[in-house]
């Protein structure tokens, strides 16, 4: 056997897409543009799913627009009519399981335009007289939009996170100064309106006109909170009954799908039947067992793809072993990229049955064996001409300082070492 | 001849085991389930048992902890389709002397059994690799520094093992004797077998991210 650095004999080579998509990985179906239509929110909704639509399509939060259309209510009941228009003309979502799109992150810019929106329309019909009056509107237009400015989600993401809405909003300086401005609109709107129908109501007792102000303010308060923890819960359901359907069919997926591709492989099929059974066996075996969403970035699931790409290309089983893992820099995209070539090299020429890949993150090196026993050949019978492959390794792996082993022999197969030393380039 | 139990649910599976091992080896017995498993094999004595890790009853884990209670001497090679981490370390720990997947070709099976029963371990190149990962990085409260680091020398031999070799080709470009190859790989499986690192386990059960 014999150690060279010399290339090897496998001669001219088809380019490599290393860059071009894995057939396993998985699409997020794409809802097509929805034109001008609202498409009301079935995951949102409280009374028909408009305002829970409108909010996702103007990125602010649905409570914004809620309270919009309760505040235009009260002038003259345009937001009733308003509410019914936008009704008439969305849509309904096409289907139940239906991936949820992106939502649009509420900004407070756009919150801000929607409060603008509906003041200069609440001007506008006090102008036209559509009005129930300045004592009604404008203590409940203020109250209403404390209560926003407290539940309305603004950019902090993190009460997007799902966990107690109350404590997400005690943390941070924002919550806390959200809460002091929002309690005080909500409060100073109530102590309006029952200052100015006061005299009205003078039979009553300051006593219960006080409670009267504490429990309508609260309730403003705390109860856009209780719909979202409502909310919040029948979320939690829907997903534990999902991942519970998950397991279950997972479950079943292994012990019988799993023998059945394996069974195959034993038999005396014809090598492209027990090509189709292993790939089978490996997309099955990647769904079953890799995080719902693969991890992105990680050397080690990049060279697992290396198995998947041979065998749709050469329909020789890839054999991966990987131990450690460390983030996909350049060193590792390069020292995947080799080992890519060499594994389809080795598919290609060598003949043999099987290619082993084996990669090693160690503290200061990443290194990589391709390996197979095939033909094999004899390192200083190749002719200059013939040298690409090893070349084009070799390259790589020396342009991030690190060396390539080419070790074989006719009749012995081959094996490829490379070595990279980490955190360079 | 060997004498060997086999222990699977599936029943296409076990008749081709069956087929496969029948002139090379004595099967003594066969079951499905984990109870029967149990009786059968302190009944039958095998030499070898092929044991499926996933089984009605409890799982393979639960016949190789039944059996090793009261039979130290009946040695385990366990057979499965999954190569999830958490499976092939819960069942070495519990005491298999051996894991391969059930697509290993029918004279691989019948070396690895041959193996086994002469006291040996055998070591896929994915275990190889779950191990080598298992017991990667720092030592930070680690109990018994003896039983849970590997020297650099098994660790030499896992990694030939991770790469595809087989035993003797190891032995070879080590300069080895093949019988120094299978010490190292029994001595790697005696550490995994008791090796005290809390993080094996952890470890094991992160890999299944179901």
């Amino acid at each position: 056997m014999a150690v060279v650095t010399a290339p090897c004999h496998h001669g001219r080579e088809a380019p490599i897409h290393p860059a071009e998509a894995s057939p396993t990985a998985t699409q997020v179906p794409q809802r097509p543009a929805t034109s001008a239509a609202i498409v009301r929110s079935r995951t949102n909704r409280v009374l028909l799913g408009v305002a829970g639509g409108l909010g996702e399509r103007l990125g602010v939060d649905p409570v914004l627009v809620r309270v919009a259309f309760a505040v235009l209510a009260l002038a003259g009941g345009a937001g009733l009519v308003l509410y019914l228009l936008a009704w008439a003309f969305s849509v309904e979502p096409d289907t139940e399981g239906a991936v949820r799109r992106p939502v649009r992150r509420p900004s407070p810019r756009q919150a801000l335009a929607l409060g603008m929106v509906v003041l200069g329309t609440l001007l506008l019909l006090r102008e036209l007289g559509v009005w129930f009056g300045d004592q009604i509107v404008w203590p409940v237009a203020l109250a209403a939009a404390g209560s926003a400015v407290i539940w309305a989600r603004g950019d902090d993401r993190a009460r997007w996170l799902p966990g107690n809405p109350i404590e997400a909003l005690f943390t941070g300086r924002v919550g806390l100064i959200r809460i002091l401005v929002g309690g005080l609109l909500v409060f100073s709107g109530l102590g309006l309106g029952f200052a100015n129908t006061g005299p009205n109501l003078a039979a009553a007792g300051d006593a219960l006109l006080g409670v009267a102000v504490t429990l309508i303010g609260l309730g403003l308060i705390f109860g856009p909170w209780a719909t979202r923890l409502a909310n919040q819960l029948a979320e939690e359901r829907r997903g534990r009954i999902r991942s519970e359907a998950r397991a279950e069919m997972a479950a079943h997926l292994h012990d019988s799908v799993l023998h059945t591709l394996a069974l195959i492989q034993r038999a005396d099929a014809s090598p492209e039947v027990i090509g189709l059974a292993r790939r089978q066996e490996r997309e099955l075996r990647a769904w079953l067992y890799r995080a719902p969403v693969p991890p992105e970035g990680r050397l080690r699931p990049a060279v697992e793809e290396i198995a998947t790409r041979v065998e749709q290309r050469h329909n020789v089983p890839v054999d991966i072993v990987v131990v450690g893992d460390a983030p996909l820099d350049d060193a590792g995209r390069a020292l995947v990229d080799a080992c890519q070539e060499a594994a389809f090299n080795a598919a290609r020429h060598s003949g043999a049955p099987l290619v082993s890949v084996y990669v090693e993150v160690e503290p200061d090196e990443l290194t990589g064996f391709v390996r197979d026993e095939g033909k094999g050949f004899d390192p200083d019978q190749v002719p200059t001409d013939r040298r690409g492959i090893a070349d084009s390794i070799r390259g790589r792996i020396r342009r991030h300082g690190g060396s390539v082993t080419i070790i074989s022999s006719p009749g012995e197969g081959t094996e490829v070492q490379l070595r990279l030393p980490r955190g360079q380039g | 001849m060997i004498k060997v139990f086999l222990v699977d649910d599936h029943h296409f599976f076990l008749s081709g085991l069956r087929a496969e091992l029948g002139a090379e080896f004595e099967i003594v017995g066969e079951a499905g389930e984990v109870d029967a498993a149990v009786d059968g094999i302190r009944r039958t004595r095998p030499d070898v048992v092929l044991l499926d890790v996933h089984l009605p009853g409890g799982g393979g884990r639960a016949v190789l902890e039944a059996v090793r209670r009261t039979d130290q001497e009946i040695r385990f090679l366990a057979l499965s389709v999954s190569d999830a981490a958490e499976d092939v370390i819960g069942v070495i720990r519990a005491g298999a002397r051996g894991y391969v997947t059930k697509t290993i070709s029918p004279p691989d099976l019948a070396a690895a059994i041959r193996r086994v029963q002469g006291g040996d371990a055998v070591f896929s190149p994915r275990l190889a690799g779950f191990v080598l990962d298992a017991f990667h990085g720092d030592l930070t409260g680690v109990a018994d520094p003896e039983l849970d680091q590997l020297t650099a020398r098994e660790r030499e031999v896992l990694r030939h093992i991770a790469r595809g070799f087989t035993y003797k080709e190891v032995a070879r470009r080590l300069h080895l004797s093949v019988k120094t190859v299978e010490t190292h790989v029994s001595s790697v499986l005696r550490k995994l077998q008791l090796s005290s690192r809390h993080e094996l386990t952890r470890w094991a059960s992160d890999r299944r991210l179901v």
